[in-house]
């Protein structure tokens, strides 16, 4: 399988997460999507009229849209039984929302792309909002993940834009339920990083103990 | 420094219609003529020197005694040319030159590929003021890294030399892996948009008849924006200029050259004079 990649595309990200996860190889093509904008060039958009990035092949099957690929590549993530896959697809359109609010302030406040930045933060913290209750009331009835017993790929299309939030100006500082859940996805046997988004570490020391250790 | 050369975009990405950037708390508009010129003008119609250079566009808000700084391995036709397109950064231009003087950062910031721990120890280097061409310079500078370039395939002992021509911009010189001989050459252009927000243009000149051209960037990117968040959490924001406060450690004396020649130039856009 062949992904058409960009290192610091959160989409991208999910992908190879997804990959990883479950233990599926990807042969990783490299995009000058920035500053070059090759995903737009007559190549790519015959690959993806959509002109955005990832595209996945798979001999004749070809997907150029995260949420299908996790998709395809999620066999076993999708949800068990009807409600759970629904609620499954309605994170799935979460993500997106992610993507227009937070992803944006991120490509606003990190590459200069034109935009208002405070309306993409404002689009963004609005979405932080709704998943921070949504993880909480899931943690009341014993969830960890956003849907069902385990992981689905309804988590992996939410992470990746949740943990780069900061990038775009936004903190997770608020959302206690939004930090553990990440710390749950970080913990997922596999895990795979990107610039940005760190593995589990052991816990660092608060500032006040760090002043004590020196 | 209002009379330096500053990176305002790339040339690839100047079109006719006029783009808008910040330079030095000002507005500035860059844009390509009809007859192909490479413009950039205030708001108010002020036109600006412009100087087109490694792949990017050049100008300042005042009036530039002497050209943009040479980088000579660009005129050397085997070398493969990568401009990265911008980070923008929130912090003192300054302060991201500095980090990228500082190679100690890298086992923690860019752990398994510019380094790795345990081999944390920066080995006994020069750093000095070459006073003629008016440049910091620090050489014989050594660190064992993982993965030194897309182009490396295992971990090696990198040489690397420093130097910094301008105030916001600065050239690092690396061994080569494919070509151990010579010198790989990555670069920062830092535009001061404010004095703590920048535009960080990452450029370089390597020796790499293989890699894809998007793989060479990505790895780059990849890098710096590892740098980001780690620019953006330091305090004070500003670059203090005042040598007495510091406790130099081995790894720093290229920084304390690089503040020590900004401040004899009065270079202070994004600084602090007093103590933290
Ligand atoms: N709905 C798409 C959105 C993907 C998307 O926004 N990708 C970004 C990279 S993270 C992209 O290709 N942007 C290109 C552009 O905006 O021109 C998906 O989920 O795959
Ligand atoms: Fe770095």
């Amino acid at each position: 399988m062949i992904l058409h990649d960009w290192v610091l595309s959160p989409n991208c990200y999910k992908v190879r997460l997804m990959a990883a996860l479950s233990g599926q190889d990807l042969t990783l093509r490299a995009v000058n999507l920035y500053p070059e904008r090759e995903h737009l060039s007559d190549e790519y958009l015959a690959l993806n009229p959509a002109g955005t990035l990832p595209i996945l092949e798979d001999g004749d099957l070809v997907l150029g849209e995260s949420a299908a690929i996790l998709a395809w590549l999620g066999e076993g993530w999708l949800g068990q039984g009807k409600a759970e896959a629904a609620r499954v697809q309605a994170w799935l359109s979460f993500a997106e929302r992610l993507n227009a609010t937070a992803g944006r302030a991120r490509n606003i406040d990190m590459l200069g792309v034109p935009g208002s930045l405070s309306e993409a933060q404002k689009g963004g913290r609005a979405c932080l909002r709704e998943l921070e209750l949504a993880l909480s009331d899931r943690r009341m009835e014993g969830g960890t993940f956003l849907v069902g017993d385990g992981p689905t790929i309804a988590d992996i299309a939410c992470f990746p834009h949740v943990m780069l939030a900061p990038d775009g100006g936004l903190t997770l500082a608020p959302y206690p339920s939004i930090r553990l859940w990440t710390r749950a996805v970080r913990a997922l046997p596999g895990f795979v990083e990107m610039p940005g988004i760190h593995r589990l570490h052991e816990l660092s020391p608060e500032p006040e103990m760090e002043t004590e250790l020196r | 420094m209002k009379d330096q050369w500053y990176p305002v975009a790339m040339l690839s990405e100047l079109g006719r219609d006029p783009v808008e950037t910040i330079l030095m708390d000002a507005p500035v508009r860059v844009w390509r003529d009809a007859d192909g010129t490479a413009c950039a003008a205030t708001p108010e119609g002020r036109k600006l020197p412009v100087t087109e250079a490694y792949h990017h566009l050049w100008t300042s808000p005042g009036a530039p005694d002497r050209p943009l700084f040479d980088i000579p391995e660009a005129r050397q036709p085997d070398r493969r040319f990568v401009p990265c397109g911008r980070v923008r950064v929130a912090c003192s231009p300054l302060r991201a030159v500095e980090n990228f003087l500082d190679i100690a950062h890298f086992p923690f910031v860019h752990t398994d590929i510019l380094g790795a721990e345990p081999h944390t120890e920066v080995a006994r280097y020069k750093a000095e003021v070459r006073e003629d061409d008016d440049e910091v310079w620090a050489t014989k500078v050594e660190f064992y890294q993982p993965q030194a370039a897309k182009s490396a395939s295992g971990g090696v002992t990198t040489q690397y030399m420093y130097r910094v021509p301008a105030p916001t911009s600065s050239v690092l010189y690396k061994t080569s892996p494919p070509r151990p001989g010579e010198w790989d050459v990555i670069a920062i252009f830092v535009q001061p948009v404010t004095e703590t927000r920048c535009d960080v243009w990452p450029w370089m000149a390597l020796f790499d008849e293989t890699t894809p051209q998007a793989d060479l960037v990505a790895f780059q990117q990849m890098i710096f924006v590892q740098d980001r968040s780690i620019l953006e959490n330091q305090v004070p924001a500003l670059l203090p200029l005042d040598p007495g406060l510091e406790t130099p450690t081995r790894a720093d004396m290229t920084s304390i050259a690089y503040r020590r020649w900004l401040k004899s130039h009065g270079y202070t856009y994004g600084a602090q004079l007093v103590a933290a």
